[in-house]
């Protein structure tokens, strides 16, 4: 093992550029890597601040601050930033970070797509930003963009459909690179089934992004043309149908959801074993696992859509299909569990994320299979109750499981051990506000509540209030992440060792930290590579 | 969530019970495992891990097929509720609602009576920024209109639903009823408040449609039959005097619908 990371070591002499053009032109998966979570960084607290800007307005009955319209664009634009901006890209930049030192490779396969996948992204929220100043405001209609309310938006709307057009080619490039250093780029002896479980989960995800991208970028292709070119796909008095946007659109928007959630699980499956020191229970299901709810995600979009007036039949299939999914990620949830069974349990702080994603996202499982029952779903749609769902599987969800991930990480990137006092603070007050914030939607939805209104009537007042003050305290606690790691990288502890977690395995354990600049240029051996897998 | 006034409403929410006490039932299970690990297997309490365990295609193939049979017993209530939603035959009255930017239309088909409806006064001035009125002090707050949409009790009523410009959703939980109005195309749906509940039933918009999306509520009053009929018959009349004098163009029913009617498609 030590002389392994002495060959790694010697990369570190390698030249890089300097100052702007190492970023601007850059081809090394790090740096492009680090590009891509700034990034995500940033757009997470500009959508926060809109969140902030809802919550604000919901704290208590009456108009108190923006106007309708305003409110509307927030909630859109709240969604297209933290979905597009924050946790697709948070991802694309873990895979770029991870990827290559999880196979044995010394890069993407594709450094300068990497570079071009990257760059689009600042381009496309520049420009879905700047709807912000544009006469008639932002989109409004709501990230999903039905028609035909989406075409009443004013000048904002044309820069809308480019904007996600743009975000639909750097996520096509970013999962093609991916797909292509996976099957490509792994050291001799790394196959597939000895690959680390985050590999595996972003090779599925890129798989869906590729099929996906290009059908989102169709659906609102046809919306352009609808408004600019007199076409009618949408619209009836054309002999075109509105809720065929819908159809077309939750082709894409399902597998979006798992596009954002299964590295998630990739990440959990590597923290949960590292930190219970075992290997994790049922390697193989888990790969199966994560298969199948690749495949049914195929199968289940209408779930969506169940009072737009579809047929009994077409009903019960994507009832029956949409309940399926509950069996790969029971067998996930149990897996996880078992890893942790008859383990020695320590709580560091990527362990306390991924426990609280562990916990929290089964949670939003529960009520996903509740909304799966369409009887039931015609009392919960577009209520707050699908508000909580849907946040409990993406923020205690994807962006836990993210920030476990860059928890567990960090080290490896930047040589340092952060303050893990301030990381346990982190954790719990993210934890403890996240379920002040989203837990009492639940009761506004059952109570009544539908999503995306400015104001509301007063007897969903009590829970409003509450949920606004876990919001705010969520909101606040968040800066306590990037003055972390600020804190971590310019005066953390150096942490010396290969492995700071004494039960991590993997690759990228194997070199040191930080990790060179060019790390594997000589593939690791079989040996080392037996080592750090499961199977 | 509300139990509502209809055979159906109250068969929805024993749904919704049974399948929360489902995953009660199951989180308890779970989350009981996972705590038991978290107490009893702490390194902090010199637990050793047992690393050999990594597979086990006994409990695997459990823990598979028993979420088969659970999912399959919460399937077959859910189905057969939903195949009596969808039975909308035997109605014995036809309301067609159109939802407009931001209102509803009510027209009672054969009966020549329709109005619209929309939030009423006090609330509209109230929800304007900064009005300066406490929410608190308006009776029933974004959840009152101009003019009810009246319905008898004991009566299986079928609506036909659609949009006038953008897509709405009507819905009133006490009757379970939630479907899209969906510009150009006709949805159908039915409710029958229980014989002994007359009252007022609220409900709003349930699909963002623009600007004032949250200012659209939808007011029920369902009355014993004899209450109904005399309200119709009133409002037809007051309907037919007000629309003799208009001119010669106007049709009895169409008189009060400025918003164009969509063409008729199959109801979906």
């Amino acid at each position: 093992m030590a002389e392994h990371s002495v060959a790694a070591g010697h990369d570190d002499h390698d030249h890089k550029p300097h100052g702007w053009r190492r970023w601007v032109y850059a081809t090394n998966h790090k740096d492009i890597g680090t590009m891509y979570l700034v990034f995500a960084g940033l757009m997470f607290f500009i959508g926060g601040s809109m969140a902030m800007v809802i919550r604000a307005e919901l704290f208590k009955p009456g108009m108190q601050f923006v106007d309708p319209q305003l409110f509307n664009s927030m909630t859109t634009m709240h969604a297209l930033l933290m979905i597009f901006g924050a946790v697709m890209p948070a991802w694309t930049g873990l895979a770029n970070w991870m990827i290559p030192m999880q196979v044995g490779a010394p890069d993407m396969a594709l450094p300068r797509l990497n570079n071009f996948s990257f760059w689009i992204l600042p381009f496309a929220f520049t420009l879905l930003l700047s709807t912000l100043f544009v006469p008639g405001g932002s989109p409004a209609g709501g990230w999903t963009m039905y028609p035909p309310l989406v075409l009443q938006n004013g000048a904002s709307f044309p820069m809308l459909i480019f904007a996600i057009h743009m975000m639909g080619a750097s996520s096509i490039l970013g999962a093609i690179n991916v797909v292509v250093t996976i099957l490509n780029m792994r050291a001799p002896g790394m196959s597939l089934l000895r690959m680390p479980l985050f590999v595996w989960t972003w090779l599925i995800t890129a798989y869906l992004l590729i099929a996906v991208m290009p059908v989102l970028a169709g659906a609102v292709t046809m919306l352009l043309t609808d408004h600019f070119f007199g076409t009618t796909f949408f619209t009836a008095a054309g002999g075109g149908d509105p809720v065929m946007f819908q159809h077309i659109f939750w082709f894409f928007g399902h597998p979006e959801v798992y596009i954002l959630i299964l590295p998630a699980f990739g990440i959990v499956s590597e923290i949960i074993p590292t930190f219970s020191r075992k290997p994790l229970f049922g390697y193989e299901a888990m790969v199966y696992a994560t298969a199948s709810i690749a495949f049914l995600s195929f199968i289940v979009w209408a779930h969506h859509m169940f009072v737009v007036g579809m047929p009994l039949a077409a009903q019960l299939f994507f009832m029956l299909s949409t309940m399926l999914i509950a069996i790969p990620t029971g067998v996930k949830v149990f897996n996880w569990t078992a890893t942790m069974w008859k383990g020695s349990i320590s709580f560091e702080p990527p362990m306390l994320f991924a426990l609280a994603f562990l916990f929290l996202f089964t949670i939003g499982g529960f009520s996903g299979l509740m909304l799966a029952i369409v009887p039931a779903d015609y009392q919960y749609q577009d209520t707050y109750f699908v508000v909580a769902h849907f946040h409990y599987v993406l923020v205690p969800g994807a962006i836990f499981a993210i920030m476990a991930g860059v928890y567990y990480w960090l080290p490896k990137w930047v040589g340092n051990m952060y303050d893990m006092t301030l990381a346990k603070w982190h954790f719990w007050l993210s934890t403890i506000f996240v379920n002040v914030l989203f837990f009492p939607q639940h009761f506004l939805g059952l109570a009544g509540m539908p999503r995306r209104i400015p104001d509301y009537a007063v007897q969903f007042t009590d829970w409003n209030m509450v949920s606004s003050i876990g919001g705010f305290g969520f909101g606040l606690s968040q800066l306590l992440f990037p003055y972390l790691i600020w804190k971590c990288v310019t005066a953390g502890t150096p942490v010396k060792v290969n492995r700071p977690w004494e039960g991590a395995h993997g690759l990228e354990w194997e070199l040191p930290s930080p990790a060179p600049y060019h790390s594997w240029s000589t593939p690791p051996s079989d040996e080392v590579i037996a080592k750090g897998a499961f199977h | 969530m509300t139990q509502g006034v209809t055979a159906m409403s109250r068969e929805i929410y024993d749904l919704h019970m049974l399948i929360f006490w489902v995953c009660v039932i199951i989180g308890v299970v779970v989350f009981g495992a996972m705590f038991w690990s978290l107490i009893n297997f702490r390194k902090s309490q010199g637990a050793v891990p047992d690393t050999t365990m990594v597979h086990n295609t006994k409990v695997e193939i459990v823990w598979t097929a028993v979420p088969v049979i659970i999912l399959i017993a919460m399937a077959v209530p859910a189905a057969r509720t939903l195949v009596a939603i969808e039975d909308t035959t035997k109605t014995e009255l036809t309301i067609k609602v159109t939802g407009f930017q931001w209102g509803w239309n009510y027209e009672y088909l054969d009966k020549g009576v329709t109005f619209f409806s929309r939030l009423d006064r006090k609330s509209d001035t109230a929800r304007e920024l900064g009005s300066g009125i406490d929410p608190n002090t308006v009776d029933h707050y974004l959840l009152s209109v101009d003019n009810p949409v009246v319905v008898p009790v004991g009566t299986k009523i079928r609506l036909l639903i659609t949009g006038a410009d953008v897509i709405h959703s009507w819905w009133v939980p006490a009757f379970a009823v939630k479907k899209d109005g969906i510009p150009g195309f006709v949805n159908e749906a039915w409710f029958k408040v229980d014989a002994d509940k007359p009252g007022l039933y609220r409900g709003q918009c349930a699909e963002l449609c623009g600007r004032d999306h949250g200012f659209m509520p939808i007011v029920v009053d369902a009355r014993t039959k004899e209450d109904y009929e005399a309200w119709l018959s009133a409002k037809a009349a007051q309907q037919k005097s007000a629309a003799a004098p208009a001119g010669t163009e106007a049709t009895p029913t169409a008189s009060a619908a400025p918003v164009p009617a969509p063409a008729l498609a199959d109801a979906r």
